[in-house]
Order: C-alpha cells, then structure tokens, then sequence
C-alpha cells in the first residue's frame, strides 16, 4: 500500500466545518484533501430542507442546501482534493489517515496537519433507557429527516416525538405537511430545549401540542410500534404516578440530543473534554496532538452553523500554518477556561492572552434558563476578574463573545492559569 | 434447499435446540425439515441470554440439566471450532461476602458431585487479582475455568447453517398451527402454510413448547412460564470487565451477573420477571434499576452512564421436577403419541446444554426406529464470513482489490461493508429481515445504534430480495419501516 504524503492538510469531513476548513486552508497557499463518507459535500445540511442558515455569515436566511452549496462553490473554485464516498477507518497520533472507497481501494495518506471535522450523531434510545418493546417505528430525528428529505418514503401515519429539540420540532412540522398525523411532542425538561422560533413556526402554527415535564414510560408493540405510554415528571425528573396517558401511535421520533463524534480522535490520541465530549482546542482550534486540529461539531454541539463555518475556517489557516512551518510559535500566556455555575460548556477550553491584538472569541453554552440580564464572569479563587452583560441565558442559545480590549487588560494584569466562567 | 411434501423428521423452533438437532441430523440420510414462525434463526430465546457456556456447577446434582450440561460444555469446544462460532474460554466466578462462606462450601461440593472436577474455591485476594474492581467485602469466590462465553447469535447460526447446507430444510415464517396424528401415531404438523408431513415431530418451541405438548395431546399437566430477564449492554470504550462474575445462586437462580461477550462488550443482566405474554421482550424501567443495583453489588463501578444497549429474554421455565423438589428439562419420546420427541423446558443452562441434548434427542429417535445411516457425502465444517473490521490494514486493502463492495461502508460505528450485507443476504441461511443482518454483521449495534445505516440498509435488502422498500422489515411480516413514498395522495 502506497503511504501517500502529498498533501499538507487532511480535512476529514466535508460538513459546514470541513468546507470552511479547506477554504481556508487552500487560500493559505496548502495542498488540501477533503475525505469525505457521503456522496456530496455539506454534511447534515443537504436534508436539513427548512431555512434558518446564513444570518451571520451571508446576512441571509437560507435552506440547508443552499448554505452547503454557497460553500462548496468556493470549495470547488480551489484546488482542493476531494475525495466523496471515503470512510476514514483509523488515523493515527503519527498522522497515518486510513481510508477507503470503492473505487480506489484501500488508502494511506501521512498529511503534516489534519482538520478533524466529523461532526456529531444523534443520542439514540438506549442512551435515554427507554422502556419497551423493539419494535419498528422508532426512529430518531436526523433518520427521519433523511427517509423523507432525500429518500422520499414515510416512516408513519400516527407520530409522536420526543424531545423538543430543533431538529424534532422541524420534522414534527416536515411530517405533518407530507400527511402524517403528529400527535405530540414530549419534553422532558419543564423548559423547550430547542430554538423558541422552531416552537412558534413548528408547533404553534400547525396546532401540535407540546407537553414538557414529560416522558414516555414504555413503548407499545412487538413487530411495529403500537402506542406509549407517557408519563409526567416532578423538578428532579421523578416520574409522577398517575400522571399516565396512553397514545395510539406507529411512530416515536426521537430528538433528544446530539453527541460529537470522535471515535477518530481518540484513536489519535486526542484528549477529550468532560463537558463537550469533544477535543479539548485552543484559540487556534489545536487539540492536544500536534498537528491535528478540530473544529465544529466535533468539538461540542453548536446551535448555529454560522459558528461551525467560522471554527473552520480559523481551523483550516491554522492547520495550514502549522504544516507550513509558519505557525507563530506559542509563546503567550495561555490560560484554561473551565465551566462554573450556569455553564455546561466553554469553547475553546484554552485562550492566549498576548499582547498582541489577537481577540479571542469564546462561547458558552448556559445549562440553565435566566430569561432577565444576566452577568458572564471570569473568576479566580472565588475573585471576580472581568465580566461581561448578557440579555438572557437558555440552554438552546450559545452565548458568544469576542473579549474587548478591557476584558483582555484586566486578564493580563493577572496572573492565574485558570479561570472559572459563570452566568449569574 | 429442498422442500417436499413428506420428512421423516420435522423439527419445530429454529432456537439452539433446534439448531443442534437439525446438524446432528443432517449426518444421516434422513429428509428433515426445521419450521419456525419467525424470520430467522434465534428469534427467541436463544439469542438473548447470558451467553455463557457454563461449567455445570449450579444444577442439582442428578439432574438433566447437571448431566447434559456438563457432557455439552465438553462439546461446545469441539462444535465452536467445526462451525467456527466465536466462544472464549473465560472461566467463571462465583464470588461470596461475609456470611457465605459455607454456601460457597455447599457449591464446591455440588460442582464436583457434578464432575466439574476443575472447580476450587479462591481466596479473596486470588479474587481480586483476577478482578480488581470486584466489590471490596468478598471473601472468596467459586472459580470454574470450564465457563466460557460465546457469541449466542452466531452459536445459533452455525449449526443451522451447517445443517442447511447438508441438506435440511429451513421453513421460516411457518406458525406451528396443529398436530397431525394418524392412527394414534405423529403423521406431521400443520402451519399457517398448511400441512407438513413426517414420520416424527420434534417439539423444541421454547416458551411454546408446552403449547405444542397440548395440541398433541401429551402432557396437559406440564406448563411453561416465560421469565424474562433483562440486560444491558456497556460501551466498550467506556466500561468493560474482562470475567464472568456470578453472585451466590438463590432460588431464583445464578443472579444478576456482570459478564464479558466475545465481542469484548461487557453486559449486566438478568433480572427474572414471570410475564404473562410469552412474546414479552420488554425491558422496564424498575428492570433496569434492580439490575443495575445487582450488578453494583458485584462491581460498585458500573454506571449507567455507560450503556449503550438494553434488551430482554424470556427463559422457558417448565414446571417438570422428576424428583419432586428440582425443575428440570422435559426431554423425551412420548410413549402417548408415538413419533413425538419432546424437548421442553429448556431455560439456563439450556445453551450450554444445546450439544449434549441433540445427540440424546438422536439417540432417542435412534432407539425410536429410525434408521440412522451415514451420508458420505456430510461435511461438518462451516466457516463464518470474516467481518471487515476485525481486519489488518493489509487484508482489508485485498479484500476491497477484489470486490469493491468493501468499499462501501454501510455501518460506521462497527465500520460494516456492503459486501458483508450481500454476502448475510446470500448465506445457506439467509439474512432477509434488518435485524437479520444486525444479527450477523453487527451493524448498527456500535454508538449510533443503527441511526446512520437504516436508509442505506433498507436499500440493499429492497434490491437484494427484489421487495419494494415498504416491504422491508425489521423482523419478518408486521415490522415494515416504511408505508409509502411522500408527496402521495393520502
């Protein structure tokens, strides 16, 4: 087997992140390949048929597949190698890509930087316990969403979904204009987790009814689904007896999370973090391997593409950069960010604060609802050190922020290696 | 496969039982037929256990289960290797807290009347260096080296499709509907597909057998309860334990146990519940508490944060005790009804047994009449199709020079090809049904339980069986995923 080494980076995936990632890369002057396992460039985009991609980085509102497109158009303007319906199987801390294709074979390519970019998979039943039968007619959303976008086939008559996440909330309307009754929506939470736009243009319009607080206690039928059983919940998630209701269903869609896919990186070696259960990155999306990057889903679940275009872009120069030997050599004070009440998740979990003008951006994800302004603040040892105002925290909504000269003075004048972020 | 209108042996339940029995009887020159009112082999029972092959130590001593099981742990070793079915010596542990010292006395005792001759007792801290997570208060442990795990799907598979290919009929999605008697004598059986004559009938249904029993008219006394027992699956990047770990039998049986698989998942599981529905699988919520509780009794550091698969199986539990005290297997030539063998009551150790109860069953029919004479032509062999990702860099790059549907990875948590899944849909025992193929590939098994593959999985099967997508199923008529294509009138 020939150990390819043409080229400088590596991107693996050619999702929003992967896209931006090679562009970025190519324009850098860098040899760049894109592997990628589907028949087309864009990654979940070309099903995600409903509009709401574009606003930061086109000033638009698009559809899915006219963000992904609008991408792949300067992908494919550059001289960047694409190679489609090509799985990675095994990659290296060394930097060995495995690959392979059905109509190249078997594949061995040693790039000098690699942008890991492989996006994220949907939390499934068993990762939620759910009680029951195997019974076909359970689905999660994203499935879903490829029957009927790409595949053109109905998966049911009779739907309920679980979970009041984005993608749910989009497919309970998606089904309901093909011609499927959707009966509910389940929420375990006593909040929507999802987008409160998706609530009003996909729940509310098509009188779906949502119901939070609650949960399916156990799934009907032995060959096809049949029906659930749903249940209320207390605050702590306790199920309320006598709070039961049974619905005839054929169906349960699923939308109950989003996990980052890092099998990949593991196998490198890349360490992982607790919160986001993706690479642990620094400002110039670095994981803790040399020469291998992550930038997007992988790296924690974004509500915004916009956000997973620009990661990968920042990751792509930078990967090129290091595989040109022009990286700036790390000589700034870094610092780690680590979640403090409030807070599920920060990105990225490491920041330089030079003096230089370089403006780190990073961004939350609030694990709690605080619908009145609120304060983001770096502490140390309980010391409030900079702080930010923010109208709002909810879960569903990242909250993004590029640190402003005060914030970067007030960080240099001290001298901690860690800081706490919380929302208060 | 030939199909005719008369066998001289019909074998109901393709389970492991029945497996067994076809591939022992395909040796002779005998037309035998399995039916089955799945799609596939393993459809109950038989796939959803604890998947050890245990040593013999717990059955009372004089038993059938003692017996069979400890003559069927010695054959599994050779049969494993003729039908290349993936099984591991592991040896098991039985281990003890304070108090149990004596009972664990009592289960040496038991092991060696037995002829488990290997069986010792090991100290606590012989215990723990086998087991380092073990829970801290064990005082010592029963260690079996015989136990072994096995993959209990593929256990299945391979003597069916050993038997397949020498000869024997596999009718699936044929319901045992009624007993044909001529002259008080078994003249076949009748499906929902109609008749099928033979000179003998094998009842080895399962849960169902006492059913079977009934409509032959034997036996109207003997009943089965389906006591289901419920597992969960641990991620293996996440936890595994490298042992099979018992707790102390009770009455109930072996106990929630915390155990490995060939496959290098760890599970946990069963729980014992007595359900009504014999086709119950359903695992529960207070289920999954109990038997996460019992397994943290074993090892404290089991999490349910770690699991990535749930499911349940129903144990075949007859109320036959010969000796009026101890339940044991029902296995026998009916003097009633001449030409029925009945194999029945089949629960734990039941797998284990599966090798010795086919060649008692052939030895039974054998001294029933039949006449036994050896084909030239058998072959004992079988090999299983090798799974792409268990392959070497270089044996993966032959394999996709070949055929470039090893290029096409279908499943990509367990990283399975689309030649793997033709190659499922075109075996002696062919994989028709999703489940089917997850059964024998192991996709859609890995972290994203099948999320990525179901359109892709569903495409092949439509092509490969020449059925429109809506009449792909999950597992067999009734468990179709799709109903029709979109933008139709409704």
């Amino acid at each position: 087997m020939r150990v390819n080494g043409d080229y400088d980076v590596a991107v693996i995936g050619g999702g929003p992140a992967g896209m931006a990632a090679a562009i970025a890369a190519a324009r850098e002057g860098a040899r760049v390949l894109i592997l990628e396992r589907n028949d087309q460039l864009g990654g979940i985009l070309p099903q995600c048929i409903h509009n709401g991609f574009g606003a930061i980085n086109f000033g638009r509102d698009l559809p899915g597949p006219e963000y992904a497109y609008r991408y792949e158009q300067k992908v494919r303007a550059l001289p960047v190698e694409i190679k489609l319906n090509t799985m990675v199987l095994d990659v290296t801390g060394g930097r060995d890509v495995f690959a392979i294709n059905d109509d190249e074979g078997y594949l061995h390519f040693k790039p000098k930087s690699i942008v890991m970019a492989m996006g994220c998979r949907e939390r499934t039943r068993a990762q939620i316990r759910l009680p029951g039968t195997r019974a076909a007619g359970i689905f999660t959303a994203g499935t879903v969403q490829r029957l009927v976008n790409i595949e053109g086939y109905m998966p049911g008559r009779r739907v309920v979904v679980l979970g009041s996440g984005d993608i749910g909330m989009i497919m309970a309307r998606r089904l309901t204009i093909e011609g499927a009754t959707v009966l509910s929506v389940l929420e375990l939470m006593p909040h929507l987790t999802g987008l409160r736009r998706n609530y009003v243009q996909c729940l509310q319009d098509y009188d779906i009814p949502l119901h939070l607080s609650t949960t399916v206690k156990k799934i009907k039928g032995k060959r096809r689904v049949e029906g659930i059983e749903t249940i209320q919940v207390d605050e702590r998630f306790r199920p309320i007896a006598g709070t039961e209701r049974s619905i005839d269903c054929d169906t349960l869609v699923l939308s109950v999370g989003l996990i980052p896919e890092n099998e990949l990186s593991s196998q490198a070696g890349v360490v992982l973090d607790d919160h986001t259960r993706g690479p642990r990155i620094d400002s110039s999306m670095a994981t803790s391997v040399p020469g291998i990057f992550a930038a997007g889903n992988v790296t924690g679940i974004y509500d915004l593409v916009d956000y997973v275009s620009i990661a990968g872009t920042a990751a792509g120069a930078n990967a090129a950069a290091y595989a040109r030997g022009t990286a700036p050599e790390k000589r700034r004070r870094r610092v780690r960010l680590v979640p403090g009440s409030n807070v599920g998740s920060i990105l990225p979990q490491e920041i330089e604060i030079g003096d230089d003008d370089s403006r780190p951006t990073i961004m939350l994800r609030p694990n709690a609802t605080i619908d009145v302004s609120v304060r983001l603040r770096f502490t140390a040892d309980d010391e409030t050190v900079t702080e930010f105002r923010e109208r709002y925290a909810r879960p569903s909504e990242m909250i993004v922020k590029t640190l402003s000269a005060r914030h970067l003075d007030q960080l240099r004048g001290d001298k901690n290696e860690e800081y706490q972020v919380e929302i208060v | 496969m030939p199909t005719q209108s008369h066998y001289d042996v019909v074998i109901i339940g393709a389970g492991v039982v029945g497996s067994m029995i076809a591939r022992e009887l395909s040796r002779y020159r005998l037309a035998v037929a399995v039916v089955d009112k799945e799609s596939d082999v393993g459809a109950g029972s038989s796939s959803s256990n604890s998947a050890i092959i245990h040593s013999g130590h717990d059955p009372y001593p004089g038993t059938a289960k003692a017996r069979l099981n400890v003559r069927g742990n010695a054959l599994w070793r050779t049969v494993a290797e003729e039908l290349d079915v993936p099984l591991r010596s592991t040896g098991a542990l039985v281990v003890a807290r304070e108090g149990q010292e004596s009972a664990l006395e009592e289960l040496l005792h038991r092991a060696h009347a037995n002829g488990v001759t290997d069986a010792a007792i090991l100290e606590a801290d012989e215990v723990r260096a086998r087991e380092p997570r073990i829970r801290p208060d064990t005082v010592g442990a029963l260690w079996t080296p015989s136990a072994m795990v096995v993959d209990p799907f593929q256990g299945v598979l391979g003597p069916a499709e050993n038997a397949a290919a020498n000869g024997v009929a596999f009718l699936f999605e044929h319901e045992f509907t009624g007993a044909l008697i001529e002259r008080g004598r078994v003249a076949g059986i009748d499906t929902g597909n109609g008749p099928i004559r033979a000179q003998w009938v094998v009842n080895a249904a399962g849960v169902f057998a006492d059913d079977v029993m009934h409509l032959f008219g034997v036996h109207p006394e003997f009943a089965i309860t389906a006591r289901r027992g419920e597992y969960f699956v641990f991620d293996p990047t996440r936890f595994t334990v490298d042992n099979v770990i018992f707790p102390m039998p009770d009455e109930l049986g072996k106990g929630i146990l915390v155990t490995t698989t060939t496959h290098g998942n760890s599970i946990i599981g069963p729980n014992s519940e007595e359900v009504d529905d014999k086709e119950d699988q359903s695992v529960t919520e207070a289920g999954m508490l109990q038997i996460l509780a019992g397994a943290q009794r074993l090892v404290p550091s089991v999490s349910a944060s770690d699991l990535i698969a749930a499911f349940a199986g129903l144990r075949a539990t007859g109320n036959y005790k010969p000796d009026g005290r101890h339940r044991d297997f029902l296995i026998e030539r009916s003097d009633e009804v001449p030409g029925l063998i009945n194999v029945a009551g089949i629960e734990s150790p039941g797998y284990a047994s599966s090798p010795a109860i086919a060649e008692l069953v052939v030895k039974l029919l054998a001294e029933g009449g039949l006449s036994l004479e050896e084909k030239e032509s058998w072959d004992g062999r079988r090999a299983r199709p090798a799974r792409f990702a268990a392959l070497s860099h270089e044996e993966r790059a032959a394999r996709v020079a070949e055929d470039p549907a090893y290029g096409r990875i279908v499943c990509r948590c367990e990283n399975v090809t689309e030649a793997e899944i033709v190659e499922a849909i075109h075996r002696p025992i062919p994989a028709r049904t999703y489940d089917a193929i997850k059964r024998r590939t192991w996709l859609g098994t890995g972290r994203c339980q099948g999320g990525f593959d179901y359109p892709r999985t569903m495409e092949i099967l439509s092509r490969e069986l020449g059925i429109p997508m809506e009449e792909v199923t999950k597992k067999g008529p009734g468990s179709e995923f799709l109903y029709r294509r979109t933008k139709e009138a409704v």
